[in-house]
């Protein structure tokens, strides 16, 4: 990837970080890790990698996103946010009773989000059945979705991972956040789905290992997707919990719970010092 | 009584489903492994390109048809009452009903007519667990007639819908030229000292109850209720305050299901005593279809004995 797009992309996905913050500490609650997580990802599928139109969001032939691991909105809210899916000032309403952005993604609600999620396990079900109406209508889009690694648990994600292999759906991408931490504690601790790639080829499933975090990586792994014939492909993106904010990185504690004023505060300026490096 | 057609309303549901798609392009259907007994079979010889076995995995079904029918479907997912409703309950609350998205389940095989599978198969949950979800239209067809007109009815409506359908072949009540109408309570027969309301094969009993109920000198009316949500709150209404008792007849729990909608539209509007005759909070069994129903008491005899009860508590 050339710096240039590199560095932009960089500079979005910290504002998009920025947005995760400032949501859930609007909201007093709110998953921040995860959305720290997949924040590069989000920021690379809606500035480089997917064709959508910020003022036609229901156009038919976009591509479509499922946020399967729908707890994370906060990140997609962020990145649709900048995208120009709607006001920015708006993440400031996350999780209130009059917003637009409920405390799980619903396409009811908000312009821009194809599957209403939170229910970990159906998202990869509903990306699953875009994927297979886009064949069936031998429609061009593409279709993709990210999962939670400890999402992965839930038994839905396998039936759905079997139909996608048996049916060739190489217009699926999904994409695992596998950041290793779970509400409960690591994936070890828990009930661990590791290992991840051996399962996904397992289903008939091309199966891509990469850093979530670099640019690089990320743009190599979908572009080697697209060149996939006859299986769709599963990313597992080694990332980070909580990613940019120092005191959330690899804390399972910051899951599910907002920052406070002063944390607020400290993530804020922190975020600030990486986008002014970027920038200068 | 020889010449009474008896048709099973599941193969309705098959052969209205291959006549949906031979007039619309936008009609997909899904089945977990059980095309033949859901009938879905029928669809998918006539129309093999819009026929996807998803395989034994009724959760994955429901999510991917949500997602499909975001691609400009109208999905039909199939299998039986119990794996709709049941196994699937939350997939179809959290990925059909909430989004309002354009699917209809199809669920057959529901109730004690099962028969010999036993109570692991025989669902008397699903109107219940229906009915409690928000957008959820629920249809439970008499016969083979307004099973097959309640399909297109489906079809034509935008958003969830769940259809309950049985195994067993059921006498044909309804003519040839019956319209049906969704929402639409319909009175089967006028009377005016007990109202009997009754859904799916039970309607058939209610009218056979009625007609033992004259030689007891008590005039019963007959309503059908196919759709038990949005329920006919008309019709019910006006059957309490013109014959002052109800008694409600279903093949599913007395819990929640059209005893409980009828309940809770009478409570509050028109306040009459209601018995209600259905699966008394019980599990059902192994037997032959016909004698399972006589023995949970789902029949003409109970429904005009409940009749007869009811009446005394005018």
């Amino acid at each position: 990837m050339d710096t240039v797009k590199k560095l932009e992309l960089q500079k979005i996905a910290c504002k998009v970080r920025m947005g995760v913050i400032e949501g859930t500490f609007h909201a007093k609650s709110g998953h921040p890790g995860g959305s720290l997580s997949i924040a590069d990802i989000l920021t690379y599928l809606y500035f480089d990698e997917m064709k959508v139109d910020a003022n036609n969001p229901a156009w038919e032939d976009r591509d479509r996103f499922v946020l399967s691991k729908g707890h994370t909105a906060p990140a997609l809210y962020a990145v649709l946010a900048e995208k120009g899916f709607f006001e920015k000032d708006l993440i400031k309403t996350l999780r209130k009773p009059d917003s637009i952005l409920q405390g799980h993604p619903s396409m009811r609600y908000t312009p821009g989000v194809d599957m209403s999620t939170g229910s970990l396990g159906q998202g990869i079900s509903a990306a699953v059945g875009m994927a297979l109406g886009a064949k069936l209508q031998k429609k061009d889009f593409r279709v993709y979705t990210a999962l939670g690694d400890g999402e992965i648990e839930e038994g839905q994600v396998w039936e759905a991972a079997m139909f996608a292999g048996n049916n060739k759906l190489d217009n699926l991408v999904a994409v695992v956040d596998f950041n290793k931490l779970q509400i409960d504690g690591s994936l070890d601790e828990v009930n661990s789905p590791c290992p991840i790639d051996e399962k996904f080829l397992a289903f008939g499933w091309n199966v891509i290992t990469i850093d979530g975090h670099n640019f690089d990586e990320i743009e190599s792994a979908f572009k080697a997707a697209r060149e996939c014939k006859g299986k769709p492909t599963c990313i597992v993106a080694n990332t980070i919990k909580g990613k940019g904010v120092s005191f959330m990185e690899n804390e399972c504690d910051w899951h599910g719970s907002a920052p406070k004023l002063d944390q607020y505060n400290q993530a804020m300026e922190e975020l600030n010092k990486t986008l002014a490096e970027l920038e200068a | 009584m020889a010449d009474v057609i008896k048709c099973a309303t599941r193969d309705a549901y098959g052969k209205a489903l291959a006549d949906l798609g031979d007039k619309r392009d936008d009609v997909i259907v899904l089945d977990a492994d059980l095309a033949k007994a859901t009938k879905t079979a029928v669809f998918k010889k006539a129309h093999p390109e819009r026929f996807i076995d998803c395989g034994i995995a009724e959760s994955n079904m429901m999510s991917l048809a949500a997602g499909l029918s975001t691609t400009g479907y109208t999905v039909f997912a199939s299998s039986f009452a119990m794996f709709s409703a049941g196994r699937a309950f939350e997939q179809v609350r959290n990925s059909i009903a909430y989004p309002k998205l354009n699917v209809k389940i199809g669920a057959t095989h529901a109730g004690i007519s099962v028969g010999e599978d036993g109570a692991s198969h025989q669902c008397c949950e699903d109107i219940a667990l229906m009915r409690s979800i928000p957008n959820m239209v629920i249809i439970n067809p008499a016969d083979d007639i307004e099973a097959f007109q309640a399909v297109h009815a489906a079809a034509d409506f935008d958003g969830p819908v769940y259809m309950r359908f049985g195994r067993l072949a059921v006498p044909r009540i309804n003519s040839e030229d019956y319209k049906f109408e969704l929402g639409k309570g319909v009175l089967l027969k006028d009377g005016k000292d007990v109202t009997i309301v009754a859904t799916g094969l039970m309607v058939n009993e209610a009218l056979l109850a009625a007609d033992m109920l004259k030689e007891d000198g008590i005039d019963a009316r007959v309503i059908n209720i196919h759709t038990i949500k949005p329920i006919d709150k008309d019709i019910l209404v006006k059957a309490a305050k013109e014959t002052g008792a109800i008694v409600t007849a279903e093949e599913h729990s007395i819990i929640g299901g059209l005893g409980g909608a009828v309940c809770e539209v009478l409570s509050e509007s028109c306040p009459v005593p209601v018995l209600r005759l259905g699966v008394n909070d019980t599990f059902g069994r192994s037997g032959p279809a016909l004698e399972l129903l006589k023995l949970y008491g789902l029949d003409a005899e109970h429904i005009a004995e409940k009749a007869k009860e009811a009446v005394k508590l005018k």
